[in-house]
């Protein structure tokens, strides 16, 4: 008789009552664990929504990210041509030309949209390798301890203690010219900080009584460092990686202004690194100087204040001291 | 044959003051399905027993003796034959569930945890094992999706007892369960402990300091003081009738419900166990015990027979035993030769 319409809550009256559907009446508990989701999303998003700085570093930041993403859009790649440049060279901003043209006679716009491809891309691959170093080896260091630890510290500490760019300027010369190879002279320098970060977290978490009930219950080391410290671990990971990236964008810019990146992609250190021998400086062209220096500062800022408003999210203590 | 067995099993600390050592040569056996209590007071060393079994002691400890688990030496053991013992041939139910929990993980995850590690099983059976468990424990399946923070202090408790069950042990090693639970809650864990290790025909060691737990659960009892055995027996003749001073003040620190007189003048035992660096000469309970003799601070007694499936480690139960002329080697000799003469593990049987 209900052939016509049947729809599960009308199937049986008490029988319904007990198992409701999903969406009907209770929530049904996969509904509950994607509320309570939303709702920590939610809590954590006010938290960082309560610094202003964090909330402007992260609209310049999505701002720099959508530039770069959406540039083959409005970047004829034709334009950045040495040979076949469009203007005539070291034309002031203009209508035409809002930030003016090189010495080639390119757009300086077109150049420092389609440099923030490259000096972006470097900057998250090289804080990639060097958080994942950093981790790695501050986990093991900090799990093991003894005679593991112990070296695996001195030589964190003599990474820190050596100029970064100089050995990063050393592996970049050593290496092939490539993007690649300064993702790693980057990435293979900047780890230690993360070690030292991630080795002290690690510390902290050992000490914890599941860490023995994972040991008790057969764990081996891998078992425990995976399972147990690497997930209590990732929110310092997650905010150093953040204040990382700025670093990293920074040090991309300083060896391609130094001439060690790959010459042929275009990268903001690049484009101020044709300037200078160009002879810019002295001819007063500000126009071709500025915009690639200015984009720097700006992500490293926007970068560094996400990152501090994350790390204050993260860590309770911070919070409160504000 | 024991399940298991320690044998002169001693543990020491090295510490930047020296060797402090925490167990000073404790035997103990537990049978297959029987219950055995450890009592004594914090820093006696009875926890470090407990996790001197698996081997789950600080790199700083150095262990001694024998702990044969079906036979098996665990302290010679190999690391990965050590790991397959874990948990599979012993667990442990940890004192303090809140932070034996980790809090990042559902706790389904958890108790699934050393049957993965364990068996050759698929997750997903194991997430099915893991809701049975949890069944049995007297919670519903479906919360094997909640993280440990939305449990309350007893049901995790019950999840930490479903975790010890996982891999079907034959000893569960139960370090104090109930200390951070209200004493309602700590009946209804100690009945389902005492209900699973009976169902399953599980033997269990179980440690507290809370005499009056350890007398309703266990079968056997054994005090510890100081790193050593002082008295050792059935439950219920060690907890009413204690031979030795330290194990009488245990059993007395407890009012009787109804009697008034118990409660107007509590009979506590004043004073701190020794430094383990610094221990006094002769007994080691000697300088707070409320009977010592000036033979106590020359002589160091060892387990001795107190009684049919009984012994102490006290000069005066010597004494009266001796009185009674019951198992006495060649008289005559000073009363700390005959102790060290005799053997230790007499009239201990399982």
């Amino acid at each position: 008789m209900s052939a016509v319409e049947p729809p599960p809550a009308a199937a049986g009256g008490t029988g319904a009552g007990s198992e409701p559907p999903p969406g009907a009446g209770g929530p049904g508990p996969r509904a509950l664990a994607r509320q309570r989701r939303r709702r920590a999303a939610a809590a954590f998003w006010r938290a960082y929504a309560a610094n202003p700085a964090g909330v402007a570093g992260l609209a310049g930041l999505l701002l720099f990210i959508l530039v770069a993403l959406s540039a083959p859009l409005f970047v004829d790649t034709a334009d950045l041509s040495v040979t076949r440049a469009p203007g005539s060279p070291y034309q002031p901003p203009s209508a035409e030309y809002p930030l003016g043209t090189d010495n080639f006679g390119r757009s300086v716009l077109d150049l420092v949209v389609w440099g923030s491809r490259v000096s972006l891309t470097v900057g998250f691959l090289a804080t990639l390798v060097s958080v994942a170093l950093g981790a790695l080896i501050g986990v093991v260091a900090g799990h093991f301890g003894g005679w593991t630890g112990t070296v695996l510290m001195r030589v964190t500490d003599w990474f820190l203690v050596l100029p970064t760019l100089v050995l990063a300027i050393a592996l970049a010369t050593v290496l092939d010219r490539s993007v690649f190879t300064v993702i790693l002279a980057i990435g293979i320098t900047a780890w230690p900080t993360t070690a030292r970060l991630v080795r002290a977290q690690t510390l902290a978490v050992e000490a914890r009584p599941y860490i023995e009930r994972a040991r008790a219950l057969g764990g081996g080391h891998w078992h425990i460092m995976g399972r147990h410290v690497l997930p209590n671990v990732m929110p310092l990971v997650l905010a150093q990686t953040t204040l990382m990236v700025a670093s990293s964008i920074i040090a991309e810019s300083t060896l391609a202004f130094l001439g060690l990146g790959d010459p042929t992609t275009i990268s903001w250190g690049g484009i101020l690194q044709d300037a200078r021998n160009a002879g810019a400086v002295s001819s007063g062209v500000w126009w071709y100087l500025l915009p690639p220096g200015l984009a720097i500062a700006l992500v490293a800022l926007a970068f560094t204040l996400c990152g501090r408003a994350l790390e204050g999210v993260l860590n309770p203590r911070l919070r409160e001291r504000r | 044959m024991n399940y298991l067995e320690v044998q002169d099993l001693t543990v020491s600390y090295r510490t930047a003051a020296g060797e402090l050592p925490a167990v000073r040569g404790v035997d103990l056996a537990v049978a297959p399905g029987s219950k055995v209590g450890i009592a004594g007071e914090s820093g006696c060393g009875k926890s470090t027993v407990a996790l001197a079994l698996l081997r789950l002691l600080p790199a700083s400890a150095r262990m001694g003796g024998r702990i044969l688990l079906d036979g098996e030496d665990v302290l010679t053991m190999r690391w990965g034959r050590l790991r397959a013992v874990r948990w599979a041939g012993a667990s442990i139910v940890f004192q303090g569930a809140m932070h034996s929990l980790n809090a990042v993980h559902r706790i389904g995850d958890q108790i699934a945890e050393p049957i993965l590690l364990h068996e050759n099983a698929t997750p997903a059976a194991a997430a099915r094992r893991a809701g049975e468990l949890l069944e049995q424990v007297g919670l519903p399946a479906r919360r094997a999706a909640a993280y440990p923070h939305e449990l309350s202090g007893g049901q995790r408790q019950r999840v930490m007892i479903a975790m010890a069950l996982a891999c079907g042990p034959r000893l569960i090693v139960a370090d104090e369960p109930t200390t951070a639970l209200d004493v309602m809650i700590q009946a209804q864990i100690l009945r389902l402990i005492d209900q699973l290790v009976g169902e399953h025909g599980i033997s269990m060691l179980m440690i507290s300091h809370d005499l009056s737990v350890l007398a309703d659960t266990c079968d056997r009892l054994a005090v510890m003081y100081a790193g050593r055995v002082v008295e050792e027996g059935p439950a219920d003749q060690v907890f009413r009738s204690a031979r030795h001073p330290y194990g009488a003040a245990l059993g007395a620190a407890f009012p009787t419900i109804g009697d008034p007189a118990s409660r107007r003048s509590p009979r506590g035992l004043p004073g701190d166990p020794p430094d383990p660096a610094a221990m006094p000469a002769g007994c080691a309970f000697g300088p707070r015990c409320p009977v010592a003799e000036p033979r106590c601070a020359e002589t160091d007694p060892v387990l001795w027979p107190a009684g049919p499936d009984r012994a102490a480690a006290c000069v005066r139960v010597l004494s009266d035993e001796q009185a009674r002329g019951a198992g006495v080697p060649a008289g005559g000799a000073a009363p700390a030769e005959q102790v060290a003469a005799h053997p230790e593990k007499e009239g201990r049987t399982p």
